[in-house]
């Protein structure tokens, strides 16, 4: 009985090895299916299910979604795989990043449908169309309501009043190096003061005990005293997060309160545009396009902002009422021109480094 | 049923083996008697199949067995140690030969029943082999080795460990169910009483080489060099000229029966012919020593000091036994004294059972040892 | 257990002990003895030329998987690095390596994690003593739970340390020390994150090891502290050198611990590969310090191996529970609740931080998050659905477990039989993906595995692969040292038995080895269980694990979002310690079905 069931045993584990690497190399070969279309992208995406059930249906494909890491290691990768893409279309770079795969060949042209409603200024490639805005998000200070009222202190509104000593020590900032925050908000710096004037800013803000934590999540959940209704037991009431943050905040509240219990430094703000674009060497060049088209729809875009809370690029596409209530708009945030960022990012990180944090 | 053909295995520079010529017969029982180092379990080792052969073949019923796994040559070994399966209980290890070999579970077990009837330990299938004594332990290793009835059985210091009482008893046992089941059995031991009280034949190795084969009483009354009749005990070896009815020794002339060769040799004399006497009488010897062994015949061993020649032992009654630093004479009696052959030109009889003949009435004066295992004599073997 | 029993074990222990006869080149069961080499290193030899093919024949699938998974991968990024525009650049190398800034990664690399090792084994060998040689109530369940934050994604690990050694954390309530700014943080973590690899590698051989040789070394006139280190220290050697090993290997490799914890002051080698090769995309940089990484960990591995050779010996081994005993008087009352205070401390509070967290709901303490985990899925608030990334995280790991139990089965068979260079070199070419950056063999993957029939990358099979290579080194250190101390001879006793090679190891060596590889397959499946690393840089199909969820859902502001992660990190805690627990019994049932 025994032997059999060793016997058994080691059978279906090598008939369980063969199958596993027949469903391997077989698996691979879904993605030439012209019926499916596969979009690349990074962790971050995220969409309903119905909102994606409803393109499948009228467009008769199905959508494999291959996800790689966070958006600098998803957008590598689509460079590594340039003329040999993993999918059809990716999405998921951002203006700091937009430069690499655009100087690399990895998008091909495509003019998406509904590209009109999308404002010209946010259109990276207005000639050849080889990547299609999706969605903007704001980098910005963000502060803790409750602490700046027990203190009776006004929150700050500008980069230049995070320097001013009565917001001594109370600011929490993410590494340039390894957080994409981090490196927006430094952008915000460079934008503000232009390139020989934000290493000073960087200065007197340091005297003024700005912190720099690892990671966005250690700065915003562990550092900050305005997260999670201050159950974090952060002791920073400034840190450096997206405009959208105050929406989640209140997110899945019973009882949903009349104000955020966190605000947006206003004046803090770097934007940042993510695209998507068709890749070059596509197998399914008619389903990439028809989900780039997807992507701007208005469907999409107004999925988007509970879904990876970032904002619509469509200018007719409605805000859900969380961020409408909730959100505040940024009307003036600050820009960096790709190319400039891709040129200089190495060495802007690099004294970033030696001015915050050595 | 087993024949080795010049078989030789070396370690590096070492030789564990040298041209071992060596036959077991069907049914028969054979004891390879050495001192550690001699090469006696490498020479189990090369018949199970543990040990590659450098030169030579073993034969297992007329067939070559080079290449032959270990577990395709239908051989038994019970380990020194026993080697027992500790994750297995005793029905668990005496049954693991039957089912490798095919048995059914139900078969199997039945096997199993018997056999530990047959060693003794009726019902303790159950038992974990953890929790039983060392006696217990050989039992159950005895019956796992039998289980598979193998065509030859070997046994590596089948009682090595036990003590002397379970020996003697085990010995007895043994050879009575080797008997009964007509196995073939190969055993190597460095206790001359347990191989004497074991074997129908006996093979004493020294350093890889066969130093003397023959059955028991023949090895323990014409040991055939002095590295055997030391092994066996004795030690009363002095280098002799012959010349007719006298040998010439340290000890003076010694009186030697008629079949001894003439000429320049090596000659034994046993405890049993050193003949205690008065003072005057024959060789002068100091009394060193006089150990008791015990026994029915109340045997005390006798070391003595003669005033020419190396030290000697005799063994006399308790009743006879001089006391220490008394004055002795001794004489010797020649029915007690061996000729030993030259140690490497000893005759290769391993594989030529025919015994060589007896002196003439040489057997009744065969007395025990004073080894340890002397208490089991020659005697009680046929 | 009763004395009888405990005479009996040891009289087959001494018997094991003795030399077999002097005849063979069988040296004295001395363990430092001069160049002795083990028992069955000699019958190996001996067994010459057939030994061989069979070792070659076990090799083929394990040399097969990690030429394919992993050399030929690792290979190809690093060849497209230094390969760049065509010709080498053997320019950078010495470029890189001059930098200071890099220099300075490569010292902090060593150091910490040589002071990580260190406070590793200081702070867990007490706890593998405890464990092996006492019984306790609650003993099984403790053992768990200390190996769940091995499991546990390092973002979780290092906000659960947070609560510890942070601000407002466990232990600035109560001594006022606020460990979060400083590099005691990370070397802390890494003892949180490793102590179970120590508790169990070398706890498990301890709890084997006959307490009686000991006791014979004390009889013989050696101190307590004389035998322990004489007798026991000796025969647990190689199982300490291979926990040091890979809690070295970990700490050497860190990457999520310094990310979280080490701030923007703190990189290891492994954290800047990980910026050139996914921020920078600087592959020739990224290439010369995986080279570097790559000597550097073969130049341990090949120290741990000269180390190791002539230390390991057949081991006198009984069962668990004779050795394991109450504690008996204050003296040793005192040791065992010093020593679990300590491991409650570290291990245990963390953890149960994260569970108040993750129960601290909106509306009070309640099951409000984990209620909100079993909502539809599609409603707005979920970037996961919870239930199906549990399927998903067991269905990798169990298909992860199954390859690296096959393939470091396979080869701990093939490296049993100890003999030539080629074989030690295998071994160490075994170990080389846990000193491998992540980053590196995921990049590897995309570039190299991109052609039919081999164009795996976007497919399933990379993931639990990717977590199988991980895996597999810990299968192999598993179970060596025990296959290793199986005596040759039970084998051959088998042979004379009429067992064939393939069935002597399953019905010997396997029974043997079945806690070890019990063990094993428990390692193998809880890593790949928490495994993020590796899995989060390739590009796969949409099947988020649940260290995957629970990173997003930590990527998100807001107070739901961060207790639903508490709640999901507390399900993957609850399901590794579930998974950990039934190994447990399989393990004390293992003796009792046999």
């Amino acid at each position: 009985m025994k032997k059999h069931a060793r016997r058994a045993a080691a059978a279906t584990t090598a008939v369980l090895t063969l199958a596993v690497l027949a469903t391997a190399c077989g698996g691979s070969d879904d993605s030439a299916d012209s019926k499916t279309v596969t979009l690349v992208t990074h962790d971050s995406f995220a969409v309903s299910k119905s909102v994606l059930k409803d393109f499948e249906k009228r467009s008769g494909y199905k959508v494999e979604v291959l996800r790689g890491g966070d958006a600098g290691a998803a957008v590598n990768q689509a460079v590594l795989n340039k003329g040999n893409p993993q999918g059809d279309v990716f999405f998921g770079v951002d203006n700091t990043l937009l430069s690499r795969p655009l100087d690399k060949g990895v998008f091909a042209p495509y003019e998406a449908e509904g590209l009109a409603k999308v404002p010209e200024r946010l259109q990276a490639d207005p000639e050849k169309h080889r990547v299609t805005p999706v969605d903007t998000g704001d980098v910005c200070v963000n502060y803790d309501r409750r602490w700046f009222a027990d203190k009776k202190l006004d929150p700050p509104r500008t980069l230049q009043d995070l320097a001013k000593p009565r917001y001594k020590d109370l600011l929490v900032t993410e590494d340039a190096a390894n957080s994409s925050p981090g490196l927006a908000f430094l952008l915000a710096s460079v934008a503000e003061f232009g390139e020989d004037g934000w290493q000073d800013y960087w200065k007197k803000l340091r005297a003024n005990g700005a912190e720099v934590a690892g990671s966005w999540e250690q700065a915003y959940n562990d550092r900050f005293s305005g997260s999670r209704e201050g159950k974090g037991k952060g002791d920073k009431p400034l840190v450096v997060s997206y405009a959208s943050s105050p929406p989640a905040e209140v997110m899945g509240e019973k009882n949903p309160p009349e104000q955020a219990p966190t605000g947006v430094a206003k004046g803090t703000c770097f934007r940042q545009t993510e695209y998507a674009g068709l890749l070059r060497g596509a197998k399914n060049t008619e389903g990439g396009q028809a989900l780039l088209d997807f992507l701007l729809s208005k469907r999409f875009q107004e999925d988007l902002p509970l879904k990876m809370f970032v904002n619509p690029v469509r200018e007719d596409a409605r805000l859900p009422e969380l961020f409408t209530k909730y959100g505040e708009t940024v009307d003036d945030p600050a820009t960096v021109a790709p190319r400039k960022i891709a040129e200089h990012r190495e060495q802007w990180i690099k004294t970033w480094t030696s001015l915050a944090v050595k | 049923m087993l024949r080795l053909d010049a078989v030789t295995v070396s370690f590096g520079e070492r030789t564990a083996l040298d041209a071992v010529d060596l036959e077991v017969a069907e049914h028969d029982t054979v004891c390879v008697l050495g001192p550690s180092g001699s090469g006696k379990s490498t020479l189990l080792r090369v018949v199970a199949g543990l040990q590659e052969v450098h030169s030579g073949r073993v034969l297992l019923s007329g067939q070559d067995q080079t290449g032959v796994p270990p577990h395709r040559r239908g051989v038994g070994l019970m380990f020194q140690d026993h080697q027992l399966f500790p994750q297995r209980d005793v029905a668990g290890n005496v049954g693991f030969g039957p089912r490798t070999h095919g048995m059914g579970r139900a078969e199997a077990d039945r096997r199993v029943a018997e056999l530990l009837d047959l060693v003794g330990l009726p019902g303790a299938g159950r038992r974990a082999v953890t929790a039983l004594s060392g006696g217990e332990q050989q039992r159950v290793a005895l019956a796992r080795a039998l289980a598979p009835e193998p065509r030859l059985l070997m046994l590596d210091e089948p009682l090595g460990q036990l003590d002397r009482g379970l020996r003697e008893r085990l010995v007895v046992e043994l050879r009575g169910l080797f008997r009964r089941l007509g196995t073939t059995v190969l055993a190597v031991t460095h206790d001359h009483g347990e191989a004497f009280a074991l074997a129908d034949r006996v093979v004493v190795m020294e350093r890889g080489r066969i130093a003397q084969a023959g059955t028991p009483l023949e090895v323990w009354q014409r040991p055939a060099s002095a590295f055997v009749a030391r092994f066996l005990g004795f030690d009363n070896i002095t280098p002799a000229t012959v010349d007719g009815g006298t040998a010439d020794t340290a000890w003076g002339k010694l009186p030697v029966p008629d079949d001894i060769p003439q000429g320049g040799g090596q000659v034994l004399v046993r405890p049993g012919g050193v003949l205690l006497r008065e003072p005057r009488e024959g060789l002068r010897c100091t009394v060193e020593a006089r150990t008791f062994r015990g026994g029915d015949a109340s045997t005390v061993t006798v070391l003595l000091r003669p005033d020419a020649g190396p030290p000697l032992e005799a063994a006399c009654t308790l009743r006879d036994a001089p006391q220490e630093g008394a004055e002795v004479g001794v004489v010797f009696d020649p029915r007690e004294v061996v000729a030993l052959g030259d140690p490497h030109g000893a005759p290769d009889a391993a594989h030529t059972p025919a015994p060589r003949t007896a002196g003439p009435g040489q057997g009744p004066l065969v007395r025990p040892g004073p080894g340890d295992g002397g208490a089991v004599s020659p005697e009680a073997a046929p | 257990m009763d004395v009888a029993r405990r005479e009996v074990v040891d009289r087959d222990a001494a018997a094991r002990d003795l030399p077999d006869s002097p005849e063979g080149p069988v040296p004295p069961g001395v363990p430092d003895g001069p160049a002795a080499p083990a028992r069955p290193s000699a019958a190996a030899d001996r067994r010459g030329g057939g030994g061989t093919g069979v070792r070659l024949a076990l090799m083929a699938v394990p040399a097969a998987f990690f030429a394919l998974f992993f050399g030929y991968p690792v290979a190809a990024i690093v060849f497209r690095g230094l390969h760049e525009g065509g010709r080498w650049q053997s320019g950078r190398i010495a470029q890189v390596l001059g930098d200071p800034d890099i220099l300075q990664v490569l010292w902090f690399t060593l150091w910490q994690a040589a002071a990580s090792t260190a406070l590793t084994l200081a702070l867990a060998l007490p706890g593998a003593y405890v464990f092996a040689r006492f019984d306790f109530p609650g003993k099984r369940l403790l053992r768990a739970v200390v190996t769940v934050p091995f499991v546990l994604p390092t973002v979780v690990v290092g906000s659960a340390f947070l609560a510890l050694a942070g601000r407002g954390g466990a232990l600035d309530v109560w001594f006022g020390m606020r460990l979060d700014t400083s590099v005691w943080a990370i070397l802390l973590a890494h003892v949180f994150f490793n102590y179970a690899v120590v508790v169990r590698t070398v706890g498990s051989l301890w709890s084997q090891l006959d307490p009686r040789q000991e006791e014979a070394a004390r009889v013989l006139g050696a101190g307590r502290f004389t035998a322990w280190r004489r007798i026991t220290l000796p025969a647990l050697a190689p199982s300490v050198a291979a926990a040091a090993l890979i809690v070295f290997l970990f700490t050497f490799t860190s990457f999520g611990v310094i990310q979280v914890l080490g701030g923007p002051r703190y990189a290891t080698l492994e954290v800047e590969i990980y910026r050139q090769t996914a921020t920078l995309l600087d592959l020739p940089t990224a290439a010369v310090l995986t080279l570097t990484q790559l000597v550097a960990v073969a130049a341990l591995l090949a120290v741990h191996a000269w180390a190791l050779r002539r230390r390991e010996s057949a081991l006198s081994l009984v069962p668990a529970e004779y050795t394991a005993r109450r504690p008996a008087g204050p003296g040793q009352w005192t040791t065992v609740a010093t020593v679990l205070g300590v491991m409650l401390v570290l291990t245990v509070v963390p953890l149960l931080v994260l569970v108040q967290r993750a129960l601290d709901g909106p509306d009070g303490y309640g099951l409000a998050f984990f209620r909100a985990l079993g909502a539809r899925s599609d409603s707005a608030t979920f970037v996961v659905a919870p239930v199906e990334a549990i399927g998903n995280s067991l269905a990798y790991a169990a298909v992860a477990t199954a390859i690296a139990l096959v393939v470091g089965g396979l080869a701990a068979a093939a490296l049993t039989r100890r003999a030539g260079r080629l074989v030690r070199g295998f071994d160490a070419l075994l170990m080389l993906p846990l000193g491998t950056s992540a980053v590196t063999v995921g990049f590897g993957f995309l570039v190299a595995l991109d052609e039919p029939p081999l164009d795996l990358r976007s497919s399933w099979i990379l993931v639990p692969l990717a977590q199988a290579l991980v895996g597999v080194p810990f299968v192999i250190r598993t179970m060596l040292p025990v296959l290793r101390a199986v005596d040759v001879r039970l084998r051959e006793a088998a042979a004379v038995l009429g067992a064939s090679p393939l069935r002597a190891w399953r019905e010997v060596d396997f029974p043997l080895v079945r806690r070890a590889l019990l063990v094993a397959a428990g390692f193998a499946f809880t890593v790949s269980l928490g495994e993020f690393g590796a899995t989060v840089f390739i590009a796969r199909p949409d099947a988020p694990t649940l260290p995957v969820a629970v990173a997003r859902m930590l990527g998100r502001a807001g107070e739901a979002h961060y207790g639903q992660a508490m709640a999901l990190s507390t399900l993957l805690m609850l399901v590794c310690a579930g998974v950990l627990l039934a190994l447990e019994r399989v393990r004390t049932d293992g003796r009792r079905e046999l």
